[in-house]
């Protein structure tokens, strides 16, 4: 990814910032487990864990009506995160729903997964005319460095669920959160390494940046305090962020994007189609979006 | 014997692959085309970017600017295709650096001044040809990735009744609950990853009804695959050439594309 650093200075106010416009809803990014996890990972932007409940596992009647509050807005698919969604008893029911009406896909950490689980994801995929895609994250490409940040023993099960997707032929993509600050090519390569070491052909790789939210903050141990204030409207390229095309829905409401639904100000609205403007981008996350290019989303 | 209504033969991503745009004019010949478009990227991936360039105006066939042929006629840094993959980035700048450094100033002037759209109707509907989306020349249409609800909407933001695109190299049609068409109409320059040799572009038939078939292509692809050796492009490449199946640029697949390949 190319960065284009703007010039940073420190600020919380929303008056001097750059807004993205809203384009289109293209991902909607449906939290179904909340911040309930069954890793407590030292990065997680959301701080999730076991017994979290501050967002609320949604029910599956609560995800149909956001579906369907999307479809007339033109959605084009949705993506299920949490927390970690595979602890939603009805994750499977929830996805069988959704799946006749857009693709999706399963943001997980690989480590709950069952013969029977993976049987019925790859038949659900078989059987979508849309894609379902399984997600699966991967800090680093050994156990060290990966289970530093997800806890022991983390490593090896996550790399178990990948290779019981890929067996079941569901071509799972690896996330590869950049913990080690190497070179994009050369983690990229040591990853499909280790992956194919572990018998995974044909492995997909999204790398993704580090972000300072939640516990991440405190794992560094200092604020990241960097702002876009000081980049102007005409400077500022709408193109490089995902919320102008993005909104996740949690079950307290709509918020920017699935970065923010857990910081001041990212909550939008409680209706989908009332947070379809712009969103002034005052969140030192917003800097990180910005220099990387990055998108949560597929590709 | 009924009437017929508008031929068109639509195709892109030719990547240089001025063997099989030679075998595909030929085919749009045989299917009675009223009209035949190239939808863009004419370069890229292949050898020799003038010879497709030469021919393909010498055709005299419309040609919508592509992200490839925007990057190309102005000498961009890279061919803006959207790969987010670093590795996939490798490898589409290799082939960009050897098109940009082999296609003439003059063909440059061509490409920066080609349309990114072409609006038309035919009959009462309303024909929209585009690259990558009507809203961005690169963006990805992939058949197992877009909702009907997107594509409805992008008929109703673009006002098409029938929209062609192309820019991912795999060909499908979609006729969407409103009665509206979306097709991709696939790539000439390079295999479907399909395991065939053959390249596939689309023709259609706008009368009563809307009609889409994808047509089969062969063409000397051994030559081609020599001429991609003797220039020294990567080895990868030619093997798609060879083999019908990609072997880059594969991250961005959806799971359905991608499971349908050998890599």
């Amino acid at each position: 990814m190319s960065q284009v650093l703007p010039a940073f200075t420190a600020s919380r106010t929303t008056a001097d910032v750059p807004r993205q416009p809203f384009a289109h809803l293209d991902e909607l990014w449906i939290q179904v487990a909340g911040t309930l996890c069954n890793l407590s990972c030292t990065h997680c932007f959301v701080s999730c864990g076991p017994g979290d409940a501050r967002h609320a596992l949604m029910t599956r009647a609560e995800v149909a009506a956001r579906v369907a509050e999307a479809l007339p807005l033109g959605v084009r698919e949705c993506y299920f995160t949490g927390g970690e969604p595979f602890l939603h008893p009805d994750l499977l029911d929830i996805l069988e729903d959704t799946l006749p009406h857009t693709p999706c896909t399963v943001l997980t950490n690989g480590t709950l997964f069952t013969a029977a689980r993976v049987a019925a994801l790859a038949e659900l995929g078989e059987r979508s005319r849309y894609s379902l895609e399984i997600r699966v994250s991967l800090d680093a490409p050994t156990a060290p460095e990966h289970d530093a940040f997800r806890g022991a023993g983390s490593f090896e099960r996550a790399l178990a669920g990948v290779r019981a997707l890929t067996d079941a032929g569901l071509v799972p993509i690896v996330t590869v959160t950049e913990t080690t600050g190497e070179d994009p090519l050369v983690l990229r390569r040591r990853v499909v390494a280790a992956l194919e070491a572990a018998g995974v052909r044909r492995a997909r790789i999204k790398l993704l940046p580090l972000f300072a939210l939640g516990r991440e903050v405190g794992r560094r141990g200092a604020p990241f305090a960097a702002s876009l204030a000081g980049l102007g409207q005409d400077a500022f390229d709408a193109t490089r962020l995902q919320c102008g095309h993005c909104r996740a829905v949690t079950s307290r409401g709509v918020f920017v994007c699935p970065l923010l639904v857990d910081e001041p100000g990212g909550r939008m609205g409680a209706r989908l189609d009332e947070t379809l403007k712009p969103f002034a981008l005052a969140h030192s996350a917003c800097v990180t979006c910005y220099a990387t290019g990055m998108s949560c989303a597929n590709g | 014997m009924a009437e017929t209504g508008l031929r068109l033969a639509l195709f892109g991503g030719v990547y240089s692959n001025h063997l099989a745009l030679d075998a595909t004019l030929a085919d749009a010949a045989r299917f009675g085309a009223d009209a035949t478009w190239c939808l863009g990227d004419v370069g890229g991936f292949g050898p020799h970017p003038d010879h497709s360039l030469e021919r393909l105006r010498a055709a005299g066939v419309p040609t919508l600017r592509g992200n490839y042929d925007a990057s190309i006629g102005e000498a961009l840094d890279d061919c803006g295709c959207g790969y987010a993959d670093p590795l996939d980035q490798q490898y589409a700048q290799r082939s960009y650096d050897y098109t940009l450094a082999r296609t003439s100033s003059a063909h440059r002037a061509w490409l920066r001044a080609l349309p990114e759209h072409a609006r038309f109707t035919a009959g009462e509907r309303r024909v929209l040809l585009t690259h990558g989306s009507p809203r961005r020349v690169n963006e990805f249409l992939w058949d197992s990735a877009c909702s009907d609800a997107f594509l409805e909407w992008l008929c109703d933001a673009y006002e098409a009744d029938v929209l062609a695109c192309t820019h991912t190299g795999l060909h499908w049609h979609r006729a969407l609950p409103s009665g509206r068409h979306v097709i991709n109409v696939g790539a000439i320059g390079r295999p479907a990853n399909d395991g065939r040799t053959d390249v596939w572009y689309a023709a259609l038939e706008l009368g009563a009804d809307v009609t889409v078939t994808f047509r089969p292509v062969s063409y000397d692809h051994e030559s081609l695959a020599r001429e991609m050796e003797e220039e020294a492009l990567p080895a990868e490449f030619v093997e798609t050439i060879r083999t019908g199946w990609w072997t880059t640029c594969l991250e961005n697949l959806p799971s359905r594309e991608r499971r349908r390949g050998k890599f």
